[in-house]
C-alpha cells in the first residue's frame, strides 16, 4: 500500500473545523468594511485640515526671515517680517510652564504610586487631578485672571500665561508618570530595600529612571498640548510684534496669539502670516514629538 | 551614567533654546515710514524717555502701529508700546498711572475726570481726538452699486422694522435703482467693541428716534446673525447674498464689499477722505481749551452736505501737566510726531487723515502739554 | 557618595551605576508583571536607629505628599476663587441666572444675564459631535489595533495624533470657511427633507454654515484624536492569549474583536469618548470663528446659530473692565467647570463600575 499525499492530508476524524457559515462570512466582512470605512472617513479631514495649512502657510514658512525677524514695525499690510517673537513667546511660555509643572507633577505621582497607598489624601489627590485634567483652558484662564490679576492686581504677562499652562499640563504630567511609575516591577524596590538603600533613594536612583523614558514622553507630549492654547493667551498677555524677553512685564506674542491677531488682518500679507504661524506651531509641535521619541529611546533602560 | 545622558539631552535642549533666544531681531525699525515728506517734518524733541506705554482702545491699535512707525523712524531708538485692551482698560491704567496715556473710543466721563487728574498731580487730564475711523455700510446686493441709506432708514433695516431690500423707504432714496424683493441680512459684531457703540450712536442720534434699542458695545438691535471681529463680520457680508452690516473702511475695502452713501438730508454722500474730513472738522469741540472732547452729536446729527457722518472717534487721554521730565518730553515727541509725520500712512491703515485746519488745533494742544517747571 | 548604605551610588560613580544596568533589563523584560502596590515592600529607611537616612527620607515624603496636597489645595482654590468673583454678580442680576435666555453683562448696574441657551448650545454642540467622533473613533481605533498591517497602524496612528497638535484657530477658520461650503447643500437638503424634526428645522442665522451643525462636526475632528488615541492603546492592550484562544476555537475576526477586544476594551472607550466629551465642552476659538451670534433664543435646531459657555467668555472677555461684569461670565465660567467635572465624574464611575466587575 502506499501513502500518497493526499492520504496523508486527509484528516482522520471528521473535520471539527467546519468552514465558516455564510452568515458568519457576512457579518465578518461587513464588520471588516465599516472599520476600513470609518477609518477612510477619518483621513478625509485629517488630510484635508493639514493640506489646507500647509498649501496656505508653507510659503511664508519657506524664508529665513521668517526664523529670525520679528513684525516690529511693519504695518499690517506690509509683507516680510516674521514669527521669531512669536516663536519664542511659545517657547519661553511653554519652558516656564513645563519648569513649574513637571517638578510638582512627578512629585505628585510619585506621592500616588509610592506613599499614597489607599488613603484618603491619595484618593482626593487622584480625584482632584482628574478634575484638573477636565478642566477647560477657558477656565483655568479666568482662574489665573482672578488671581493673579483682579486680587493681587498684577498686569497681564507671559507669567500669568504659563501659570494658566501649568494647570493644564500639571493633571497630564501626573498621569502618565504615574503610568508609568506603576509599570516599574516591585522586584526592584525591593531588591533594592534589601541592600539597605533607603526609600527616597530607591526613588530617585531606582524608581524614577527605569520609568524615565517614559515619563519623558509624556511630559513633553503635555508641553506640546499647550503650547498650542490660545484661550490663555487671549486673556492672560496682550500681543506685542516686537521680541519680549522679559516674561514678567510687557507685552508678548505667541503663535496663537499671533494667530489671533492676524485673523483680525484684512490683508493678504495677514493671511500669511496666520497660516504661515499655523504651520510653524504644527512644526515645533512635531519637533518636540520627535524630541520625546528620541529621548525615549536614549533613556530606556538597556535590554540585552 | 543614564542620568548623565539625559543631563545631556536636556542641556542640548536648553543650548538650542539659547542659539534660538540669541538669533532673532527686531530689524524692522522705520524701514518703511518713508511716506512722510521731510518739508512737513517738524522739529521734535527726542531727549525724553526712550520706552513710552500705552493702553486702551483696540479700534486705534492700528493707527497705533503706523505712529509708532513713524516715531521710531524720527526718534531713533524710542518705541512705544500700546498694549489694545479695549477703551475701559486705557482709562483705568492712565488713571492709575501704570501707563504714560490712555486710548479710549470715549473721552473721559464726568465721573472720571477728578481721579484722572489726581493721576496728574491735580492738573486737568486732557482728551485729544487723535484718530478718527470711517465705518462703512458695507453690503452686498447684486447689481446695486452706489445704495443710498439715511440715518432713519438705517436704523430701521439694523433694528428689524425694515425687512425687504424693495421696502418703500429704502426705494424712495434710490430712484432709479432696481431692488430685490429679497430679505436684508442684518449682520453685526458678535464680540463687544467701539465700532458697535459709535455705530449706535450714530443711529441715535440721525434716527429721529427710529433707533430706540440705544448704545453700547454690545449690538442691541434684536435681530440679524453675528459674526466675532471686524474680520468676521465683512466675510460674513461678502459671503452672503444679501447682507448689510457696518464696519470699519478697511475691511470693507479688503473684502471687496459695496458701501452705502448717507443722506443726512443735502444729498447722498459717498464715504471718501475729502467727506470724512469734511464732517470732522465740522466736528463741535464741547472741551475747554485745549481738552479737545468732541460733541460727536453734533457730526452724527449734522446735515451739511458733503459731511460722511459714521466716524469713529478715538481719544489719546494725556495729562496736560504733572508727567516728569523725561516722560513729557516722549509723550510730546511721541503725540506730535504721530499728527504730523504719522498721517501720512493712516489712509492705508483704514482711517481719516486729520483735516488741516483740526491738525492745528491738535498741535497746539500737544505743544501745551508741559514739562514740570523745576 | 558619602552615603555608605546605597549600593546604587550616584550616577557619577561609574561602576556602580554600570552594575544596575543589566539588572534592570532583566526584570523590565515583562513589565505587567509588577504592578502590585510597592507598599507592600518596607523600604530600610523606615528601620528604626537610623536618624541620618530618616531625614532625607522624611524630606523627600514631605515633598511628595506636600504636592499632592497641593493639588488638592489647587483645585479647591480653583473652585473658590471662581466662586467669590462669581456670586457678587450673580446677586446683582436682574434676570434668572439659571434660566435666563439672554447674556447681557456689559453694563454693572444693569445686569442680566442667564445660561440657560448657553448650556443648551454647549450641550446640543459637543453631543452632536460626540454621535459622529464616537463610532469613527471605534473604527479607527479597531482598524488601527486589529485590522491594519503594522507598517500601515504606525505612521497612520502618528498622523491621527498629528491632528491634535493642529491648533483649535486653524479648525475654525478650515470650518468655517473651507468645510462650510461643502457641507452647504447637504445642510439645505437635511432642511429641506427633514425640516419637520426639531433638530433639523430651518435655523435662525442667515451667515451660511456658521451654525451648530458646522461646528458640531469639526469639533467632532477635533475630539477624534483624542477618542482614537485611548482607545488605541487599551485595545491593543487586550490580553494576546484571550485573541489566540478565540481566534483557536474558529472565531472570525470580527467575532474575535465582538468576544474580546470590545469587553476587554469597552470601558476604555466609554471614558475616552468622555474625555473627548469634556474637551468638546470646553473649545473655544474654533467656536467663536463658526458659531454665529444671534439675539434670539436657541431653538435647538442644528442650523441655529448661538454661543457656547466658552465662546461666550472669549467673545466679551477683552473688553471687560469692571469687576460686576468680569463676575458674569466667571459665574458662566464656573457652570462650564462644574459640567465638565461631571463630565468626568461619569467617565470614572463608568470605568469604576465595568473595572468592578472584570
Amino acid at each position: 500500500m502506499t501513502i500518497t499525499d493526499r492520504d496523508l492530508e486527509r484528516p482522520a476524524t471528521a473535520p471539527a473545523f467546519i468552514g465558516i457559515s455564510g452568515s458568519r462570512r457576512f457579518r465578518n466582512g461587513l464588520a471588516t468594511g465599516a472599520v476600513t470605512v470609518a477609518f477612510l472617513i477619518a483621513l478625509v479631514p485629517l488630510v484635508w485640515v493639514i493640506g489646507t495649512v500647509l498649501v496656505k502657510g508653507l510659503g511664508s514658512v519657506l524664508n529665513s526671515a521668517w526664523w529670525s525677524e520679528s513684525l516690529n514695525g511693519l504695518l499690517a499690510r506690509q509683507e516680510g517680517g516674521g514669527a521669531y517673537h512669536a516663536i519664542v513667546g511659545t517657547l519661553f511660555q511653554g519652558l516656564i510652564c513645563a519648569v513649574i509643572a513637571t517638578p510638582i507633577g512627578i512629585m505628585v505621582a510619585v506621592y500616588l504610586v509610592e506613599y499614597g497607598g489607599r488613603t484618603r489624601l491619595s484618593k482626593s489627590v487622584t480625584f482632584m487631578v482628574d478634575i484638573l485634567t477636565g478642566v477647560p483652558s477657558i477656565v483655568a484662564a479666568l482662574f489665573v485672571y482672578a488671581v493673579w490679576i483682579s486680587v493681587f492686581g498684577l498686569g497681564r504677562s507671559a507669567f500669568a500665561v504659563s501659570l494658566a499652562l501649568v494647570l493644564l499640563m500639571l493633571p497630564v504630567v501626573v498621569r502618565s508618570t504615574e503610568e508609568m511609575l506603576r509599570i516599574v516591577p516591585d522586584d526592584l524596590r525591593e531588591a533594592s530595600y534589601a541592600l539597605g538603600v533607603p526609600k527616597w533613594k530607591t526613588i530617585t536612583k531606582i524608581v524614577i529612571p527605569t520609568a524615565l523614558s517614559g515619563m519623558l514622553t509624556g511630559i513633553v507630549l503635555a508641553l506640546a498640548r499647550v503650547m498650542g492654547e490660545t484661550a490663555p493667551v487671549l486673556i492672560l498677555v496682550a500681543y506685542a510684534p516686537f521680541i519680549n524677553f522679559n516674561v514678567f512685564e510687557g507685552n508678548m506674542a505667541s503663535l496663537p496669539l499671533m494667530m489671533t491677531v492676524e485673523r483680525s488682518n484684512p490683508t493678504d500679507a495677514g493671511a500669511d502670516r496666520l497660516w504661515g504661524a499655523a504651520v510653524t506651531l504644527i512644526l515645533i509641535i512635531t519637533i518636540f514629538q520627535i524630541i520625546a521619541a528620541v529621548l525615549a529611546k536614549a533613556t530606556a533602560p538597556k535590554t540585552k | 551614567m543614564k542620568i548623565q545622558r539625559h543631563g545631556a539631552a536636556l542641556a542640548m535642549v536648553a543650548a538650542g533654546a539659547l542659539v534660538l533666544a540669541a538669533c532673532g531681531s527686531d530689524p524692522n525699525t522705520g524701514a518703511s515710514a518713508g511716506g512722510a515728506s521731510a518739508a512737513s517734518s517738524p522739529a521734535v524733541d527726542c531727549s525724553g524717555k526712550t520706552s513710552l506705554t500705552a493702553e486702551g482702545s483696540s479700534a486705534q491699535k492700528n493707527a497705533m502701529d503706523v505712529f509708532a512707525q513713524a516715531y521710531q523712524a524720527k526718534c531713533s531708538g524710542a518705541s512705544i508700546a500700546y498694549n489694545p485692551t479695549g477703551s475701559g482698560a486705557g482709562v483705568k491704567q492712565f488713571t492709575a498711572g501704570l501707563v504714560d496715556f490712555g486710548g479710549s473710543d470715549s473721552a473721559l466721563k464726568d465721573t472720571e475726570t477728578a481721579p484722572a487728574a489726581a493721576r496728574c498731580q491735580n492738573n486737568p487730564a486732557w482728551n485729544l481726538p487723535l484718530v478718527f475711523g470711517p465705518v462703512a455700510i458695507g453690503y452686498k446686493l447684486a447689481g446695486v452699486d452706489g445704495l443710498v441709506l439715511d440715518g432713519e432708514v438705517t436704523a430701521k433695516i439694523f433694528n428689524g422694522s425694515i425687512t425687504t431690500w424693495n421696502d418703500p423707504a429704502i426705494v424712495a432714496l434710490n430712484a432709479g435703482k432696481t431692488l430685490p424683493a429679497t430679505p436684508i441680512n442684518v449682520v453685526f459684531r458678535s464680540d463687544e467693541s467701539g465700532t458697535t457703540d459709535n455705530f449706535q450712536q450714530y443711529l441715535q442720534a440721525s434716527s429721529k428716534g427710529a433707533w430706540t434699542q440705544g448704545a453700547g458695545k454690545k449690538f442691541a438691535g434684536g435681530i440679524g446673525s453675528g459674526a466675532e471681529k471686524s474680520s468676521g463680520v465683512a466675510q460674513a457680508v461678502a459671503a452672503t447674498e444679501g447682507s448689510i452690516s457696518y464696519v470699519e473702511l478697511s475691511y470693507a475695502q479688503d473684502n471687496k464689499l459695496s458701501m452705502a452713501q448717507i443722506d443726512s438730508g443735502a444729498g447722498p454722500v459717498a464715504l471718501d477722505d475729502t467727506t470724512v474730513g469734511k464732517a470732522i472738522e465740522g466736528a463741535q469741540i464741547a472741551g475747554q481749551g485745549n481738552d479737545l472732547k468732541l460733541d460727536l452729536k453734533s457730526v452724527y446729527s449734522s446735515t451739511a452736505a458733503g459731511q460722511y457722518p459714521l466716524v469713529l472717534a478715538t481719544y489719546e487721554i494725556v495729562c496736560s501737566k504733572g508727567y516728569d521730565a523725561a516722560t513729557a518730553k516722549a509723550v510730546k515727541a511721541f503725540l506730535a510726531t504721530a499728527a504730523t509725520d504719522g498721517q501720512a500712512n493712516l489712509p492705508d491703515a483704514g482711517y481719516a487723515k486729520l483735516p488741516a485746519a483740526f491738525q492745528q488745533k491738535l498741535i497746539t494742544a500737544i505743544d501745551a502739554i508741559a514739562a514740570p517747571t523745576t | 557618595m558619602s552615603d555608605p548604605t546605597t549600593t546604587a551610588g550616584p550616577a557619577g560613580t561609574g561602576d556602580a551605576g554600570d552594575r544596575w544596568g543589566p539588572a534592570l533589563a532583566d526584570t523590565v523584560v515583562a513589565p505587567e508583571a509588577g504592578i502590585s502596590t510597592p507598599d507592600s515592600a518596607t523600604p530600610p529607611g523606615e528601620a528604626p536607629g537610623r536618624t541620618f537616612v530618616q531625614r532625607g527620607d522624611r524630606i523627600f515624603r514631605g515633598l511628595a505628599t506636600g504636592s499632592g496636597v497641593f493639588v488638592v489645595a489647587l483645585v479647591a482654590a480653583i473652585a473658590v476663587f471662581l466662586l467669590v468673583q462669581a456670586v457678587p454678580s450673580v446677586v446683582a442680576d436682574q434676570g434668572n441666572f439659571l434660566t435666563g435666555r439672554t447674556f447681557d453683562a456689559g453694563d454693572p448696574t444693569k445686569l442680566n444675564f442667564g445660561i440657560l441657551d448657553l448650556l443648551l448650545v454647549t450641550v446640543e454642540v459637543s453631543l452632536f459631535a460626540l454621535v459622529l467622533a464616537m463610532p469613527v473613533g471605534l473604527g479607527i481605533a479597531l482598524f488601527l489595533t486589529q485590522y491594519a498591517p503594522r507598517q500601515v497602524a504606525r505612521p497612520f496612528g502618528y498622523l491621527i495624533d498629528l491632528l491634535a497638535a493642529v491648533p483649535s484657530i486653524i479648525f475654525g477658520l478650515w470650518g468655517l470657511f473651507v468645510l462650510a461650503p461643502v457641507l452647504q447643500p447637504f445642510a439645505l437638503w437635511l432642511q429641506d427633507t427633514l425640516g419637520w424634526f426639531f433638530l433639523f428645522s430651518p435655523g435662525n442665522v442667515q451667515i451660511a454654515g456658521a451654525t451648530v451643525f458646522t461646528a458640531g462636526i469639526v469639533l467632532a475632528v477635533m475630539i477624534l484624536p483624542i477618542i482614537t488615541a485611548i482607545s488605541r492603546e487599551v485595545f491593543a492592550r487586550t490580553p494576546r492569549a484571550q485573541i489566540e484562544a478565540a481566534l483557536a476555537l474558529g472565531a472570525t475576526k470580527w467575532e474575535v474583536v465582538r468576544m474580546t477586544v470590545w469587553p476587554f476594551g469597552k470601558a476604555g472607550y466609554v471614558s475616552a469618548a468622555m474625555l473627548g466629551l469634556g474637551r468638546a465642552l470646553g473649545e473655544t476659538i474654533a467656536l467663536t470663528i463658526i458659531l454665529a451670534a444671534t439675539p434670539q433664543i436657541f431653538g435647538g435646531s442644528l442650523f441655529d446659530g448661538g454661543a457656547t459657555f466658552a465662546s461666550k467668555i472669549a467673545l466679551s472677555f477683552a473688553e471687560l473692565n469692571n469687576n460686576l461684569s468680569a463676575g458674569a461670565f466667571i459665574a458662566a465660567g464656573l457652570v462650564l467647570f462644574v459640567l465638565t467635572f461631571v463630565v468626568n465624574a461619569a467617565a470614572r464611575w463608568v470605568v469604576a463600575r465595568s473595572g468592578a466587575k472584570a
